[in-house]
C-alpha cells in the first residue's frame, strides 16, 4: 500500500448466553419457528414496559472486566429511536453517554509485535427482530417478513478505538476478543450463528499524516475469513478510489461474500439522527464497587495471562501456547491432560500437531471430536512406559479421536502391544541379516547409513510393534559379531 | 346518593337487597338510555359484564371469599389495555387492535370483584385537555351538554358523574384525571408516581403518566385506591415501599394540619369566580381548624413550557411503534416500507398527536437537545425542589385544580389556549407527587374543583383533608340534573 | 420564528408523517407558536442543577435469568395487517 496507512476500528457485537431476553422472560435460545419466543414486552406492544435481567448486567461487567475497561458507578440506558421493520418499538433500547464500561485496552500479537488496541467502550442493548426478503435480493424484493425471535435478545456492544491498522491486525484483534469473551463464558461467540457480530470503520490516509480520512463503515462480516477479505478489499478500494482523485463518501457498506467485493448500501437515509434520551421505563444502575471486585475476583485465567504462564512454567515455545491459549476449549483440554500427566511439551505437540490436523481436516471444534483429556493422557503413560511406539500411538490417537474409545482397549483388541523381548526380535534380527546381504556386505565396508534400512526392515517385519530401542542395539551387537 | 357510591351498594350487595347482575344490568341500561347523549364510552362490556356479574353472584351464594369491589360495575379509559377487548387509546392508529394481555390494574380489579362494563372515551393517546381529541367523537359534561368534559379522561369522568359507572380508572400525564374530575364535579386522584403500576398502561409520557381513579365521594377514593396501588415488578418505576389501607385515613379531622396556599396559583389567569370559590373552601378548612399560610412555588411558571418538551419528547419515542406493521391502521397504499411508514401515520394521528411528535422529535433531534430537552430536565428539578422546600413546612398545599369551570366546544380552538388548562396540573407531575381534586361548589351550575397537592406517597393526608371537607360541607357532594339527557 | 418549512419537513420525515403542503404550513405556525412561548425557559438559571429524568429515587431493579411464558402464535399475529408464513409481511425495504 507504499503511501497510504489504513485506520480501522471494529464495532463487535455479542450476544450473552442468558436464558432470558434482556427484558422479558422470553427465551433467547437459537432457532425456533418464527415468532413463538415472543411475548407482549419484546413484541413492543403498546403499554408494556421492560424490567432488566440481571445476568445481563452481571455478564455486561464481566466482559468489561475481561477487556481492562473500568466499570461505570452510574450507568444508565437510553433510546435509539428509527423505524425500522425489525424493530419492535420503532426504538432500539441501549446506552448513550453512560456505558457500563469504558477506557479499556487488549494486546494483540501481529508477526511477533505486541499492538496494544484501545477500547473506547462497552454497552449494553438489546437485538433486533430478522427481516427475510421475499425474492433474490434485497434491493429486488417486493416485500419482506418480520420474525421477533431475536428481538430482544441481550446484546454488548464492543467499540474499539480507531487503533488497527491493517486487515491482519483487525482479525487478530478480533480473534483475542473471541477467545476471552469465550473464556469468561458469557457467550457462545459463533459467527456463523449471528452471536459474534463485527462491524468496521475503514479510512485512509497518508502515511505519517495525524488526521483521519473520511471512513465507510462496512457491514455483513460473518465469519473472520471475510473480517479479513473485506477489509483488504476496502482499503484497496479506497486507495484506487484515492489515486483517481476521487472522494471517499462517508457511507455504510455491505460486504458481498460471494462476489468479494464491498457494495454501498444507498436508501432514501436521512442524517442519521437517532434522538437519544434516557430510558424513562428503566431505572438507573449505580453499581457497587464490592460486586464488582467481586466478579473481577471470579473471572477465570484469560487467554494472555495463561499462554505466559505456558511459556514460563511449562517452558512451551512462545507459538505453541499461543495457539494452544487461543481458545478456551483448547486451553481446557491441555489443562485437564497436564493434570494427569504433567508432560507439558509432550502433551503440546500431540495437540499442536495431531489433535489441530485431525480437526482441521475434519473442520470440527474440539467439543465435538470424541477424544478425551484421559485418553490421551493414558496413552502417552503407554508410550512412556513401553507399552506401545510413538509411531503406533498415532494410530492410537486417531482411533481415540473418531471413536472415544480407551487406548488401552485399542491397543488390546488391535494387537499393538510393543515387542521388547530380545529372543523374539532377535530371530527377526537374524532373519533380516541373512535375507540382506548387500546391505550388511555396505555396512561392513563402513556406510553407516545402511543400518537404517536394516531397522526399517525389521520394523515392516514387526508391523511397526518391535520396540526400536532394543531393535537399534540387537541389530548393532549382531552386526558387530559378524 | 348514598347508593351509588362503592361504600353505599357494597352494603347491599352483601346483604343481598341487590345482586351484581341485577346492578351490571342497571348501569347497562343507563347507559343504552343517555350514553348517546354524553357519549362517555368507546365501547360497552354487555356481555362480558353480565357474565362476570353472574359469576360474582353464584360465589356469593356458594359463600366464597369475595374481593372488596365485588360487584361494582366500573369503566376503564381506553388506554389500559384489556385481553380479548378492543383498546383503542381513542386513536384511529388503534381502531382494531385488541390487546392479548391486560394491564395490571385491570387484573387487580378484577381479582377485587370489580365488573367492566366498557371503556371510555378520551383525548387522543391522552393528549388534550377537553376530549375534544378523540379520533372518533368528543364527550359531552353532564352538567351541560354544550360543554366539555375536560380532558383527557374526559370519558371517564362523565361516565362517574352521570351515574354510568360507579367508579373509573383515567390516566394523568398533565391533569387528565383532576382536570375532568373538576369539571364534572366528581373526587379524582393522580396517585404518586410508582404508586400504581403502569404496565399495560398505553404510555403518553413515560416520566409523568400515572393510573387513577374518579369516584362520587373521598370513602371510595380510598377503596379503590386500595385496589390498585402496590408495587408491581412488571414496571421497573413502580416504588416498593409499603402501601397503607388508605380507608385509614378517613378521619374527620384535621385540627392543626398546616395547609400551604401556593400564590403562583391564585390571580393572573385564574377565573375569579374560580378564585373565589377556592378561596371559601380555605376559609372553611381554617374553620375546621387547619393552619392555613400563603406560600411560593417560584418556579411554578416554567412548568407549563418545561412539561411541552419533557412529554412530547416521550411521546415522539412511544408513539413510534404504530407503523403499521404489527397491529392496528395500515395504509394501504404504500409500496415501499417508508411511505407505508408515513402513511399509516399521517392517516392514523389526529391533528394534535402529529403536532406533539413533532415537536418532541425536534426538542430530541442534533443540535437542539441541550436547550430544549436537557434544559426542561433541568428546569423539572427547579420545579421539584420547590415542592420539596414547601413541604418542610406544609402537611399538603391548596390550588385550584383548573382555572375555568367546563367551557364550551371549540372555544379553546388555540393550542396554547387548551395548553394553559393545566398550569395547574402540571408542576404536579413534573414532580411525582400526587394531588386529588375535589368538587368545591358551582359556578354557572357549573362544578369547581380544588386541587390538594401532598408529598410523595402522602395521599392518606389528602384523603384525610378531603374526607373532613367532605364530611363538613355540602359544596363538596355534587349531582347534575341530567335534565338535558332524559 | 424558530424554524422554517425546511425544519418541519426534516421533523416530519425522522417521525415518518407524510404532511401535506397545507399540513406543513399549519405545523409550522403551531410550533413556531410553541416553541416562542418557551423562550421563558431561557430566563430560568440552571447552572449547577442536575437534569431530573426520574423522579423517584428508585435503581438497579433488576429481575432474575428466569423464563416465562411466551405468547401463542395465534396471539402473536391476530392484530397483524398483514401476515406471511408466521410472520408479519411489510412492504419492500430498500
Amino acid at each position: 500500500m507504499g503511501q497510504y496507512e489504513a485506520v480501522i476500528g471494529l464495532e463487535v457485537h455479542v450476544e450473552l448466553k442468558t436464558k432470558s431476553k434482556i427484558f422479558c422472560g422470553c427465551p433467547t435460545e437459537f432457532g425456533g419457528e418464527p415468532n413463538t419466543h415472543v411475548c407482549p414486552i419484546c413484541l413492543g406492544l403498546p403499554g408494556v414496559l421492560p424490567v432488566l435481567n440481571k445476568k445481563v448486567l452481571e455478564y455486561a461487567i464481566k466482559a468489561g472486566l475481561a477487556i481492562n475497561c473500568s466499570i461505570a458507578e452510574f450507568s444508565k440506558f437510553d433510546r435509539k429511536n428509527y423505524f425500522y421493520p425489525d424493530l419492535t418499538k420503532a426504538f432500539q433500547t441501549s446506552q448513550f453517554d453512560l456505558p457500563i464500561a469504558e477506557h479499556g485496552h487488549l494486546d494483540i500479537n501481529v508477526n511477533g509485535e505486541i499492538r496494544r488496541i484501545g477500547i473506547t467502550r462497552l454497552h449494553m442493548e438489546e437485538d433486533a427482530g430478522k427481516l427475510t426478503h421475499q425474492g433474490e435480493t434485497i434491493s429486488s424484493s417486493l416485500s419482506s417478513l418480520a420474525d421477533y425471535n431475536r428481538a430482544g435478545v441481550p446484546l454488548v456492544e464492543i467499540v474499539s478505538e480507531p487503533d488497527l491498522r491493517s486487515a491482519e491486525e483487525a482479525k487478530a484483534y478480533l480473534e483475542m476478543l473471541k477467545a476471552i469473551i469465550e473464556y469468561i463464558d458469557v457467550s457462545d461467540v459463533k459467527m456463523e450463528q449471528g452471536s459474534l457480530r463485527c462491524d468496521a470503520n475503514i479510512s485512509i490516509r497518508p502515511v505519517g499524516s495525524k488526521e483521519l480520512g473520511t471512513r465507510t463503515e462496512v457491514k455483513n462480516l460473518n465469519s473472520f475469513r471475510s473480517v479479513q477479505r473485506a477489509i483488504e478489499y476496502e482499503i484497496q478500494r479506497q486507495i484506487d478510489q484515492v489515486e483517481e482523485g476521487e472522494r471517499i463518501i462517508q457511507e455504510t457498506r455491505t460486504w458481498d461474500e460471494n462476489k468479494g467485493v464491498t457494495l454501498s448500501l444507498r436508501s432514501k437515509e436521512e442524517a442519521h439522527d437517532y434522538r437519544y434520551f434516557p430510558e424513562p421505563d428503566l431505572t438507573p444502575l449505580v453499581i457497587s464497587r464490592d460486586w464488582v471486585e467481586e466478579l473481577k475476583n471470579g473471572l477465570p485465567e484469560l487467554p494472555e495471562a495463561k499462554k505466559l504462564r505456558l511459556i514460563a512454567d511449562h517452558g512451551l515455545p512462545e507459538y505453541d501456547a499461543g495457539v494452544i491459549t487461543s481458545s478456551r476449549t483448547l486451553a481446557d483440554f491441555y489443562d485437564k491432560t497436564v493434570s494427569l500427566h504433567a508432560d507439558y511439551k509432550g502433551i503440546s505437540n500431540w495437540i499442536m500437531v495431531e489433535l489441530l490436523k485431525l480437526l482441521n481436516a475434519e473442520n470440527m471444534e474440539i467439543s465435538e471430536s470424541k477424544i478425551s483429556p484421559e485418553g490421551l493422557a493414558k496413552m502417552l503413560k503407554m508410550i512412556e512406559n513401553n507399552t506401545i511406539s510413538g509411531k503406533i500411538a498415532k494410530q492410537v490417537f486417531e482411533e481415540m479421536f473418531n471413536t472415544g474409545k480407551d487406548p488401552e482397549a485399542i491397543v488390546k483388541e488391535k494387537g499393538l502391544v510393543q515387542i521388547s523381548d530380545e529372543g523374539q526380535i532377535n530371530a527377526i534380527v537374524e532373519q533380516v541379516i541373512a535375507n540382506n546381504p548387500k546391505s550388511v556386505e555396505d555396512f561392513k565396508a563402513g556406510k553407516e547409513k545402511s543400518i537404517g534400512f536394516l531397522v526399517g526392515q525389521i520394523m515392516k517385519e514387526t508391523k511397526g510393534q518391535a520396540n526400536p530401542g532394543v531393535v537399534n542395539k540387537l541389530l548393532k551387537d549382531k552386526l558387530n559379531e559378524l | 346518593m348514598e347508593l351509588s357510591t362503592i361504600h353505599g351498594l357494597r352494603d347491599l350487595l352483601a346483604n343481598r337487597e341487590i345482586s351484581a347482575e341485577e346492578l351490571t344490568n342497571q348501569a347497562l341500561e343507563k347507559i343504552e338510555k343517555i350514553d348517546d347523549k354524553i357519549k362517555a364510552f368507546v365501547t360497552v362490556t354487555k356481555d362480558e359484564a353480565i357474565q362476570v356479574a353472574r359469576e360474582i353472584d353464584q360465589k356469593r351464594r356458594k359463600g366464597e371469599s369475595l374481593g372488596p369491589l365485588s360487584g361494582i360495575p366500573m369503566a376503564l379509559k381506553d388506554n389500559m389495555c384489556t385481553e380479548g377487548i378492543k383498546t383503542t387509546c381513542s386513536s384511529k392508529i388503534l381502531y382494531n387492535f385488541i390487546p392479548p394481555y391486560s394491564a395490571k390494574v385491570y387484573e387487580k380489579l378484577l381479582g377485587a370483584g370489580s365488573i367492566l362494563l366498557g371503556k371510555t372515551n378520551m383525548d387522543e393517546f391522552a393528549m388534550g385537555s377537553s376530549t375534544e381529541n378523540s379520533g372518533f367523537f368528543p364527550t359531552r359534561n353532564p352538567w351541560d351538554l354544550n360543554c366539555v368534559p375536560g380532558g383527557s379522561s374526559g370519558g371517564s369522568a362523565a361516565a362517574v358523574a352521570s351515574g354510568e359507572a360507579v367508579f373509573a380508572l383515567g390516566s394523568d400525564t398533565g391533569g387528565s384525571i383532576r382536570q375532568p374530575a373538576s369539571f364534572c364535579g366528581v373526587v379524582g386522584l393522580k396517585p404518586t408516581y410508582g404508586a400504581v403500576s403502569r404496565y399495560g398502561l398505553i404510555a403518553y409520557a413515560s416520566s409523568l403518566d400515572q393510573i387513577g381513579p374518579f369516584t362520587r365521594d373521598v370513602t371510595d377514593c380510598a377503596l379503590v385506591m386500595n385496589a390498585i396501588a402496590g408495587h408491581d415488578s412488571f414496571d421497573s418505576t413502580s416504588a416498593a415501599v409499603d402501601y397503607p389501607d388508605y380507608t385509614s385515613f378517613l378521619s374527620n379531622d384535621i385540627k392543626g394540619m398546616r395547609i400551604g396556599i401556593p400564590q403562583e396559583y391564585f390571580g393572573e389567569g385564574i377565573e375569579p369566580e374560580v378564585e373565589a370559590k377556592i378561596r371559601e373552601a380555605i376559609n372553611k378548612l381554617e374553620e375546621l381548624g387547619a393552619v392555613v399560610e400563603e406560600c411560593s412555588l417560584p418556579h411554578t411558571q416554567y412548568a407549563l413550557p418545561a412539561y411541552y418538551i419533557i412529554a412530547p419528547a416521550e411521546c415522539s419515542s412511544n408513539l413510534a411503534r404504530y407503523d403499521g406493521v404489527r397491529y392496528g391502521l395500515r395504509a394501504e397504499d404504500a409500496d415501499d416500507i417508508i411511505s407505508m411508514f408515513s402513511r399509516t401515520r399521517n392517516q392514523g394521528f389526529g391533528i394534535e398527536v402529529k403536532r406533539r411528535i413533532m415537536l418532541g422529535t425536534y426538542a430530541l433531534s442534533s443540535g437542539y437537545y441541550d436547550a430544549y430537552y436537557l434544559k426542561a430536565l433541568k428546569v423539572r428539578n427547579l420545579v421539584k425542589q420547590d415542592f420539596d422546600l414547601a413541604f418542610e413546612k406544609f402537611d399538603c398545599l391548596l390550588t385550584p385544580t383548573a382555572p375555568s369551570v367546563a367551557f364550551e366546544f371549540g372555544s379553546k380552538a388555540d393550542t396554547l389556549a387548551m395548553y394553559k388548562q393545566d398550569v395547574c396540573t402540571i408542576p404536579i407531575n413534573l414532580a411525582g407527587i400526587p394531588a386529588l381534586s375535589l368538587p368545591y361548589g358551582l359556578v354557572n351550575n357549573k362544578p369547581v374543583g380544588l386541587q390538594l397537592v401532598g408529598k410523595a406517597f402522602g395521599e392518606g393526608t389528602l384523603l384525610r383533608v378531603a374526607y373532613t371537607l367532605e364530611q363538613n360541607s355540602e359544596q363538596t357532594r355534587l349531582e347534575p340534573s341530567l335534565e338535558g339527557v332524559k | 420564528m424558530k424554524i422554517s418549512i425546511k425544519d418541519v419537513e426534516y421533523v416530519a420525515l425522522l417521525s415518518r408523517l407524510e404532511l401535506t403542503d397545507e399540513e406543513k404550513v399549519e405545523q409550522l405556525r403551531e410550533l413556531n407558536k410553541i416553541l416562542d412561548s418557551m423562550e421563558v425557559l431561557n430566563k430560568v438559571d440552571t447552572s449547577g442543577v442536575e437534569p431530573l429524568a426520574h423522579v423517584l429515587p428508585i435503581h438497579n431493579v433488576l429481575r432474575e435469568d428466569e423464563l416465562r411464558a411466551t405468547l401463542p402464535k395465534e396471539k402473536v399475529l391476530q392484530n397483524a395487517p398483514e401476515e406471511d408464513e408466521g410472520m408479519f409481511k411489510v412492504p419492500k425495504i430498500v
